[in-house]
């Protein structure tokens, strides 16, 4: 035989074994799966872009699918565009997705429509979820829609101040307690080079982009100046005739306040969004910063070198002067119309967000349904979670109370001791907080904030308008989303998202 | 047998008198049928195509536009109430402007705008007059009155002017901008000057990059603080500056991102005009003495005129759609200083307010309409006639 012939003969012998092997695998996987209980089971989930939230879905799917034989499939969507692709899928019955994870004040549009499964029979039957290891806000607050569980936490959202512990301790300043303190501490510390390279840096960074996160970042401000008596207060509307609780003296001067940071800042804070404002940090150059729970993380990550041990988390400052919900007015606090303060400041940690959450559609088969849960319970369990956690870049901060007790997993990520107990301990103190406040969690809750606030806000930071003309605009705004969906319906729906049941 | 079209006595497509028509089969007289509405026969799938890809979402965008929609309820009539919000409502400070005190010079401007406008009018009515070209420049004097109006109220009176205002700005301003140096560059490499193919390709090679990387590259270079040009913003005294922060500044840097990437399109488009003029003429100038100034304006220009005035419209319907720049450059910050109206369209979309978002596009649709219809009536077809 010629070698041509031989080679192609062997050729032919090399694919046709492995064509016999590939034939084999493809006959015998579903053979080999056939132990596992969701054999054959795609849970298809849409959610935002990774790597935050989504790429670590993406790798416990992996586990997940060795674990029980289902196959996870992560998508992703541009993040102003997610709340709007799943509810027409689930409403229009196109039902291609299985599990949305979004921000949890999303759930309840959803929820009233019909759209999301109802939780509690499926938790009844899970014993190794640890319900109540779930902190109490996160648990009753973000989870629950008119008393039954509709979503699982796998992200707790709130902001915190954080602050360079080196360069307070330098100027014998002490982390703020209140907003004036916030403001005078920037003022301070602006201008100073705080990592070393010779060039000024800023003694606040906060985001301030329009279509971005300053929305948060104003309402972690405005809270502490409206909220005085519990979370089942609220921050927005009237509890009995749903008119918008923001055209006051309260949201004026948190406008103010936001506005202010920005005189120590970056130049361009303005167009900075969350993303720009981290880098920012991470490189060393800010004194305080208002953030969600990632900056810690963020700060024994290779890229935040220059922060590394430096940092230091407080509960959100709060405010000696509240609002009196009669008159508009700031009043000074005192025991009786701030019972939670603490040495006579009010403060309302904000839970910005709500945080990202998983909910089941309930048009799913039910084999479906009951994977799409079981895996999110597997991302929610403390044995996954606690560990997620302390990982910066997935994006997932601390809601279980075990991830909170237990340092070890945070000095095992890199932490030292010392920050740790420091950010883990501002932590609990907002999570325990009795007034904490709750983002809005009804119908239209989007344009509400992240369309009608976040728009005025942002002609007020670029001097188009007053603070007065600012929030008057959005009484307006509001007012008109209100009787778009029906007072009396979203009256019912906000109180009930308060935990207000009667 | 043969048939009246074989024996030449009937024309394809024409009708066969009745008393032939008794004594053919059916089937020979509808295969007769078939070839007389052949041409409708063949064009007929790609208008259908047309049909469900165009004008079944114009009339859909357009039953949105005057409801109220939820997706997870019910849909409801409103009649003009959106259209309302946005000219006389709550939207108005975001579509049209922000209205206070009109100052002198915008009083100057309105009052000259509406003389202006009648006389153009009257000297219409004196001339060719036909109804529908007398309705047709009545809604395109309507039109230029009214934005005469919002400018006069608006920018010349210290106010800030909304999307309307913001994308004509892109769409005048930067066509302008975009055509002068399009020209220019296709003057240039008209010349037989070493390298030219060269250039030809570099300067053609913007218009192939997505818009969305345009944007992040001249956001990225735009920034004073960070990124590849920080540097030379801060040797240049400009470290300090932000350009996002300041209406104008902001709307500069997206006019020149849109130009770096759209002047390419002009220029290709007059670099071929400019080739085709016989070489005789330029050269029969240049035998009689003229100038280059003089071969330019009184042999050059005239030859490309239509083909300038046709891209020239051409890049003003597509300049009307900006959208991509202003939302990744500065997401139509600050404030609303840089939102385009389709960008007011998205983000009301985005929101799930699909009521206000189709009725912002019909207003754009109206504006992109009545603008560029006047201008193709009014400049390209006159070009094209006397040329």
């Amino acid at each position: 035989m010629t070698r041509g012939i031989e080679t192609a003969l062997s050729r032919r012998a090399g694919t046709g074994g492995l064509t016999a092997v590939g034939l084999v695998l493809a006959l015998a996987g579903p053979a080999l799966a056939q132990g596992k209980p969701y054999a054959g089971v795609t849970i298809d989930i849409l959610t935002r872009p990774g790597p935050v939230i989504a790429q670590r879905m993406v790798e416990r799917g992996v586990e997940f699918t060795e674990l029980t034989g289902a196959e996870v499939r992560v998508h992703e969507v541009p993040f102003a565009e997610l709340f709007q692709k799943l509810l027409t899928d689930w409403a229009t019955g196109t039902n291609s997705i299985d599990v949305g994870v979004f921000q949890s004040g999303w759930g309840v549009e959803l929820q009233a429509a019909g759209l999301l499964e109802n939780l509690d029979p499926y938790i009844e039957r899970d014993d190794k979820l640890d319900l109540q290891d779930i902190a109490p806000y996160f648990r009753e607050y973000n989870q629950k829609i008119a008393g039954s569980t509709y979503q699982l936490t796998i992200d707790g959202d709130f902001h915190m101040v954080y602050y360079r512990r080196d360069v307070l301790e330098a100027l014998g300043l002490q982390p703020p307690t209140t907003w004036e303190e916030y403001l005078a501490v920037a003022e301070a510390t602006n201008g100073l080079d705080h990592n070393g390279d010779g060039t000024p840096d800023y003694g606040s960074c906060i985001f301030k982009k329009r279509n971005a996160q300053s929305y948060f970042a104003v309402q972690s401000i405005a809270a502490s100046f409206v909220q005085t008596q519990g979370t089942g207060q609220g921050i927005y509307f009237d509890l009995e005739t749903m008119e918008p609780m923001i055209n006051n003296e309260a949201w004026i001067t948190a406008f103010e306040i936001y506005k202010k940071t920005g005189d120590y800042g970056p130049p361009d804070e303005v167009n900075q969004d969350i993303g720009d404002t981290r880098a920012v940090v991470q490189a060393g150059r800010c004194a305080l910063a208002i953030d969600w729970g990632d900056i810690g993380p963020l700060s024994i990550d290779p890229s935040g070198e220059a922060i590394r041990d430096k940092m230091g988390a407080v509960m959100l400052p709060g405010s000696t002067r509240v609002l009196d919900w009669e008159t508009g007015q700031l009043v000074d606090c005192t025991p009786e119309i701030c019972p939670h303060a603490i040495n006579g400041v009010n403060h309302a940690p904000f839970a910005a967000f709500g945080g990202w959450s998983g909910g089941v559609n309930a048009a799913a088969d039910e084999l479906t349904r009951q994977a799409s849960y079981d895996f999110l319970s597997y991302m929610n369990q403390a044995a996954q979670s606690n560990v997620d956690v302390t990982i910066g870049w997935t994006g997932y901060n601390p809601y279980r109370n075990s991830q909170l007790e237990n340092l070890d997993p945070w000095v095992a990520a890199g932490f030292s001791p010392e920050f740790a107990e420091n950010y883990l301990g501002a932590i609990k103190a907002s999570l325990n907080h009795p007034n904490m406040a709750s983002d809005l969690r009804i119908p239209g809750a989007q344009q509400y904030t992240g369309v009608v606030l976040d728009r005025e806000l942002s002609r007020f930071l670029a001097g188009e308008i007053t603070a007065e003309q600012a929030v008057a605009n959005i009484e307006e705004g509001w007012e008109e989303i209100t009787e778009d969906f029906g007072r009396d319906e979203q009256l019912e729906i906000y109180r009930a998202s308060l935990g207000i049941t009667n | 047998m043969a048939s009246a079209m074989d024996q030449g006595t009937v024309r394809p497509g024409s009708r066969i008198p009745a008393e032939t028509a008794i004594h053919r089969p059916l089937r020979v007289r509808l295969a007769e049928w078939l070839d007389g509405q052949s041409r409708q026969l063949f064009i007929m799938p790609a208008v259908v195509l047309i049909l469900i890809f165009s004008i079944f979402p114009l009339v859909a965008s357009l039953v949105l536009a005057f409801s109220r929609l939820r997706l997870t309820g019910n849909m409801r009539f409103v009649g003009f109430d959106n259209f309302e919000k946005q000219i006389f409502g709550s939207e108005q400070f975001h579509f049209l402007g922000t209205f206070g005190e009109i100052s002198v010079a915008g009083w100057v401007l309105i009052v000259a705008a509406g003389a202006a406008i009648l006389w153009w009018l009257l000297a219409y009515a004196r001339s060719g007059f036909t109804w529908v070209g007398f309705i047709g420049r009545l809604i395109t004097a309507a039109l230029g009155f009214g934005l005469a109006m919002l400018l006069g109220a608006t920018l010349l009176s210290g106010q800030p002017f909304g999307t309307l205002g913001v994308t004509l700005f892109y769409v005048f301003v930067g066509c302008a901008f975009q055509f002068a140096i399009g020209l220019g560059l296709a003057f240039l490499c008209a010349q037989p000057i070493r390298g030219r193919t060269f250039f030809r390709v570099v300067f053609f090679l913007p218009l192939m990059i997505t818009p969305i990387g345009v944007g992040y590259a001249f956001r990225m270079m735009a920034d004073t603080t960070k990124g590849p040009l920080a540097p030379a913003w801060q040797w240049l005294g400009l470290g300090d500056f932000a350009w996002a922060a300041d209406p104008w500044a902001a709307r500069v840097f997206i006019v020149v991102g849109d130009s770096w990437q759209w002047i390419p399109f002009i220029f290709v488009v007059l670099l071929a005009a400019l080739e085709n003029i016989p070489r005789d003429f330029v050269e029969a100038g240049e035998g009689d003495g003229a100038s280059r100034w003089q071969i330019f304006r009184e042999i050059t220009w005239p030859q490309i005129m239509p083909v300038a005035a046709t891209v020239l419209l051409i890049r003003m319907i597509e300049a009307f759609k900006i959208v991509d720049l202003p939302n990744i450059m500065t997401s139509g910050g600050p404030g609303i200083a840089t939102e385009s109206m389709t960008l007011h369209a998205f983000f009301s979309w985005r929101a799930l307010d699909l009521g206000e978002a189709s009725a912002v596009a019909y207003l754009l649709l109206f504006v992109t309409v009545v603008v560029c219809v006047s201008f193709f009536n009014l400049v390209v077809l006159k070009r094209v006639r006397t040329a």
